[in-house]
């Protein structure tokens, strides 16, 4: 049979944080305009809208993207994590607490995305280096901080979630 | 981006069919990551999104009984550096895919999406060139292959009729005695295009050269093959002397231009220098010694 081509409104089933969510994207928009746009999730940021910047990253299907690079159609059936679904429900993540405790930030726009892609970081390396810390955040731009602090709260918020804190 | 619609195939011929009936105006879409890009830039007219992601063929990764290795055109490049197989026979190919754009681009980024978009200074065409890669290619007239150094025609231009798609590539067993490396030159620490990239391969009997290739990219309107530059290394001694004689051909190979990564002078010159760094790694890969991946 052939493959129907999709255009118009096209009905979408991902799941999103957790939650079975069903939305409707035409094929030109970006997974990162409608979870800002369609959802509300307005935790992830648009920097750049070309894959520098990594101010809207999520996490998909356990793969750390940027989601202005992938279609919404695309995340059917698949499973995305986004900045809002970062924290559980007794409290703040690590990452979080730490990034506050070492201010982590200044004008905040970046922060989602730093804090979804150190999530997908420890996920994968629990234990991870200065080095492998700068390295696997290079993909994330700040204007404000300098990364030293940003560098810092990971490292810190890594070695709390080993029970090293 | 203007009116778009989206098909996702799960067949060859499927995939091979839409892009028959749409012609130019359709493209495969891997990891989206230049192609997305482009088309809400307007550098492309692209409106049809053929996703490549769920036609098995193109999603494979495995080391065939023959040793040689199937890359599907959009398996993307944490998959490559995630498969200690892969690492262990295509260091090169391994090399550029840790250092091409950032950890969120390597997860949908492809290797066949990177030659397909064609640019001068794709990090992982040098590396598939020195593996003596083979591009398999799908369209209405059937299939075919090439090598990988005869795909790309000048920027963002390749060998792909408007009814064709990059299935796989196929990778050659290295032979015994073989090492492989690929680094560039960027202006900044990590996450910018390639002022210069090369990549070598080598295999050693002993100390003796018996076979090389090189490839340096972002020095010519398509990455460069330097043929020459690996037969002068052939019955040499592994070691600076013939590593300058190499690197003296890939740097007389290079014909760059000035842009705002750098000059044609220093382009010239890094053409020389990193064909003797990719020489160096690869002989010390080939003699089982451990080289980092250029960041």
């Amino acid at each position: 049979m052939a493959t129907e081509i999709l255009s118009g409104k096209v009905h979408v089933n991902t799941t999103i944080n957790g939650e079975s969510t069903d939305f409707l994207a035409e094929p030109r928009e970006s997974l990162l305009e409608v979870l800002r746009e369609t959802l509300g999730l307005t935790g992830a940021k648009e920097g750049c809208n070309d894959g520098n910047c990594g101010a809207c990253n999520v996490i998909m299907d356990g793969r750390l993207v940027n989601s202005c690079c992938v279609l919404a159609v695309e995340a059917s059936g698949a499973d995305v994590t986004t900045i809002e679904g970062i924290a559980g429900p007794s409290g703040l993540h690590p990452l979080q607490e730490k990034f506050l405790e070492h201010a982590a930030l200044q004008c905040g726009v970046c922060t989602p995305g730093f804090l979804v892609s150190a999530k997908a970081m420890l996920d994968e390396n629990p234990d991870p280096t200065e080095d492998e810390v700068r390295w696997w955040l290079a993909g994330n731009l700040c204007r404000c901080t300098g990364y030293d602090k940003i560098v810092r709260a990971v490292l810190d918020a890594a070695a709390s979630m080993r029970g090293e804190g | 981006m203007h009116a778009i619609s989206y098909a996702a195939p799960t067949t060859v011929a499927d995939a091979v069919s839409i892009l028959a009936e749409h012609g130019a105006n359709a493209r495969m879409l891997a990891g989206g990551t230049d192609l997305i890009v482009q088309v809400r830039e307007k550098l492309r007219d692209t409106t049809v999104f053929v996703d490549a992601k769920h036609i098995p063929d193109l999603m494979q990764l495995s080391v065939n009984a023959d040793g040689s290795a199937t890359l599907g055109a959009a398996v993307a490049c944490h998959q490559i550096y995630g498969d200690d197989a892969i690492v262990a026979q295509y260091p090169a190919l391994v090399d550029a895919c840790r250092i091409i754009g950032s950890t969120g681009i390597q997860g949908r980024a492809s290797v066949g999406g990177n030659l397909c978009n064609s640019g001068p200074a794709g990090d992982t065409i040098p590396p598939l060139i020195v593996h003596g890669a083979v591009a398999n290619i799908a369209g209405a007239n059937g299939e075919r292959t090439l090598a990988v150094e005869d795909f790309c025609t000048g920027p963002s231009r390749n060998v792909l009729g408007d009814d064709e798609l990059l299935v796989s590539l196929t990778l050659p067993k290295p032979a015994d005695g073989s090492g492989s490396h690929y680094l560039r030159f960027i202006p900044r620490n990590e996450m910018d295009i390639a002022e210069v990239g090369a990549g070598a391969a080598v295999t050693l009997d002993g100390d003796t050269i018996t076979a090389a290739r090189i490839s340096i990219g972002a020095v010519a309107p398509t990455p460069l093959f330097v043929a020459e530059a690996g037969e002068a290394l052939i019955g040499q001694t592994a070691g600076e002397a013939a590593y300058d004689v190499a690197a003296n051909i890939a740097r007389e190979a290079a014909s760059p231009i000035n842009d705002m990564r750098g000059t044609i002078a220093h382009r010239k010159h890094l053409s020389f220098v990193l064909t003797q760094r990719a020489l160096r790694g690869a002989v010390a890969r080939a003699r089982g010694m451990e080289v980092g991946h250029g960041h």
